[in-house]
């Protein structure tokens, strides 16, 4: 059953659900982290509306930099303006910054340990038509390996809010995906937010389903439908990557005793290497990665590519029952 | 003008800062000789009489900002940085060693004073334009320095902050570009050609003057002539001699990235000191 601490959206299970981009709440979190402390800049290279700087650029034009189609320079220039005490916001799609500028973040921002936040829109298979160049399926992965690095994966457009204003406080590099397409509304502004810290959305003992980003709502679908099999499945939304949430997860492992990994992005390096590191290490259970297999998008309806690429309840619901068998084996 | 009492001191400091090199790089047994040499004239310049700093108080507000890019020649600015008291000359000798503040490429966070960390090359410019943003924001007093190598404007980073850079009329920014026509692979013409650093630079919107890098007055004067230019920021093309006051290292590009050995060091220090 949904936990009820957490207020989820009442209408979580509706088809008409309200569907928002993520870009959205990160827009008008950045406003919101702006009015709060002036140190807060942003930079952008060329995509000032569909990252959804707009809002920002208008409302503080003198703390607002265009750079260009220069992904590098979005980033170094971003460092020295943290190096001057600025709170630098970076963005772009995420293809190009973290993909093309990996280096400068490195040195730059994480060697340098400077609170330089880099976003990446356009996060995922489901960018839809514009095809894989456009389509961030690795980004997690390069910068999960940056040391001082912190990575936040949003589940929807109102944890993007949250977590913008919560990494505008902080003076460690972050790093935070988001989605081009519409995503489910899932939580409310109720619903409890802290970085590094997972959430339980749906309470369960026989599995236990960690997704992140647009895959949790699915999760939840998947969680439902096995309910009616008497199979319990606990579903956690873990929405910061890096830090991950050791207590959580060990938890999940010793209670669930089986856990399954949903997330829009390679299978490698992801959410799912990231608890496989975990769990391997310290309570071993049997695991399943839903991802990315090793391969490229293409162009498509953003739905037509979920099914294709397997990033699906009933994938989901396939992957429990795995999971479930291996575990009783 | 400095009077030639001043200038003779800083020459002679100069000088020492080169012996501190090449003991420095003999006792650690790798890193780069020509460059440092070559560059060992401007630091001092700044060191000693540009830059608005204070040894004690590395992180004073007020300081002037020096973002070196090319963080490989980091040798002239630990012996530079050491002979004007921000910390013991002993110390230089732990170049490069387990445990040193004085890591092989500078970091930041290892020893007070560095602005930034920097090795991969052609991203300085960018930060150094991103610190003269925020100082204009902040209507701060302090001025970026930026320091570069010639062989870094092959990378495109660069000329991304030099557009920026000109796009924004940064005067509170001056840049000095090392032109020693050296890089690791061979001389600059003929690894990839740069042809006309300076009306590139004017194409950019920046103000360009033409020193030797090895006239402490000319070095000197061009920082004056850049505080007083307020439309453009300014790049410094200084033409300097890689190896510079070693005969046997000056304009070899093979010189660019080894040490000397016990034999050669002794050879330099004698030529030095006479």
């Amino acid at each position: 059953m949904i936990n009820p601490k957490v207020y989820l959206n009442p209408k979580l299970f509706d088809p008409d659900i309200e569907q928002v981009p993520s870009r959205n709440g990160y827009g008008e979190g950045l406003v919101l982290a702006g009015e709060e402390n002036e140190a807060v800049v942003a930079l952008c290279a060329d995509l000032t509306e569909s990252t959804r700087m707009e809002a920002f650029a208008k409302k503080f034009p003198e703390r607002f930099v265009e750079v260009g189609v220069a992904e590098q320079n979005l980033v170094t220039v971003a460092a020295g303006m943290a190096l001057g005490g600025k709170i630098p916001f970076t963005s772009s799609y995420a293809t190009f910054s973290p993909g093309r500028n990996w280096e400068q973040i490195r040195t730059t921002i994480c060697y340098n340990n400077v609170p330089v936040k880099v976003i990446g829109s356009h996060a995922g298979i489901s960018v839809g038509p514009d095809g894989a160049t456009h389509q961030a399926l690795e980004d997690l992965a390069i910068m999960r390996s940056l040391p001082n690095m912190i990575v936040i994966s949003p589940a929807d457009t109102i944890e993007a809010r949250k977590a913008t204003i919560a990494i505008a406080r902080l003076s460690q590099p972050c790093y935070m995906r988001l989605s081009r397409e519409k995503v489910p509304v899932v939580t409310t502004n109720q619903t409890p937010f802290e970085i590094g810290k997972a959430e339980v959305f749906y309470e369960g003992s026989d599995v236990a389903v960690i997704a992140t980003g647009e895959m949790v709502r699915r999760a939840l679908l998947a969680a439902k439908e096995m309910e009616s099999h008497n199979i319990s499945v606990r579903v956690i939304n873990c929405h910061t990557i890096k830090p991950l949430d050791k207590d959580v997860i060990l938890k999940a492992a010793e209670e669930c005793g089986a856990i399954v990994t949903v997330e829009e992005h390679q299978v490698t390096g992801g959410l799912g290497g990231a608890v496989a590191e975990l769990i391997t290490q310290h309570l071993p259970v049997p695991m399943k990665i839903i991802g990315i297999e090793d391969r490229f998008g293409e162009s498509g309806a953003p739905d037509e590519l979920l099914i294709k690429f397997g990033l699906t309840k009933e994938a989901i619901s396939q992957a429990i029952t795995h999971v479930l068998r291996m575990k009783n084996k | 003008m400095l009077t030639d009492n001043e200038l003779k001191k800083l020459e002679v400091t100069a000088n020492l800062i080169r012996q501190d090199i090449i003991e420095m790089l003999l006792e650690a047994g790798s890193g780069h000789s020509g460059g440092p040499l070559g560059m060992a004239d401007i630091f001092t310049a700044l060191y000693f009489h540009i830059l608005n700093h204070d040894p004690v108080k590395p992180d004073w507000n007020e300081r002037d900002r020096l973002i070196l890019s090319h963080g490989h020649i980091c040798p002239v600015r630990y012996a530079t940085m050491a002979r004007s008291g921000y910390f013991p000359v002993s110390e230089l000798k732990t170049l490069r060693k387990l445990g040193s503040r004085l890591q092989g490429h500078p970091h930041r966070g290892s020893l007070p004073g560095l602005e930034t960390t920097s090795g991969p090359l052609g991203s300085g410019l960018s930060q150094a334009t991103g610190l003269a943003l925020a100082g204009r924001i902040d209507k701060a007093k302090w001025r970026v320095i930026c320091l570069m190598s010639d062989g870094e404007q092959d990378e495109g980073n660069t000329w991304e902050g030099v557009m920026l850079a000109g796009k924004n009329k940064l005067h509170n920014l001056t840049a000095l570009l090392d032109r020693n026509n050296i890089q690791i692979d061979g001389f600059t013409e003929d690894i990839m050609p740069l042809n006309d650093l300076k009306a590139k630079y004017e194409a950019f919107n920046w103000h360009v003057i033409e020193i030797d890098g090895h006239n402490i007055q000319e070095i000197i004067a061009a920082f004056d002539e850049a505080k007083a230019i307020f439309e453009k920021p300014t790049l410094i093309l200084a033409h300097t001699i890689p190896g510079k006051g070693v005969s046997f290292m000056e304009n070899k590009f093979e010189w660019h990235g080894k040490p000397p050995n016990k034999e050669e060091a002794k050879l330099a220090l004698a030529e030095l000191k006479h």
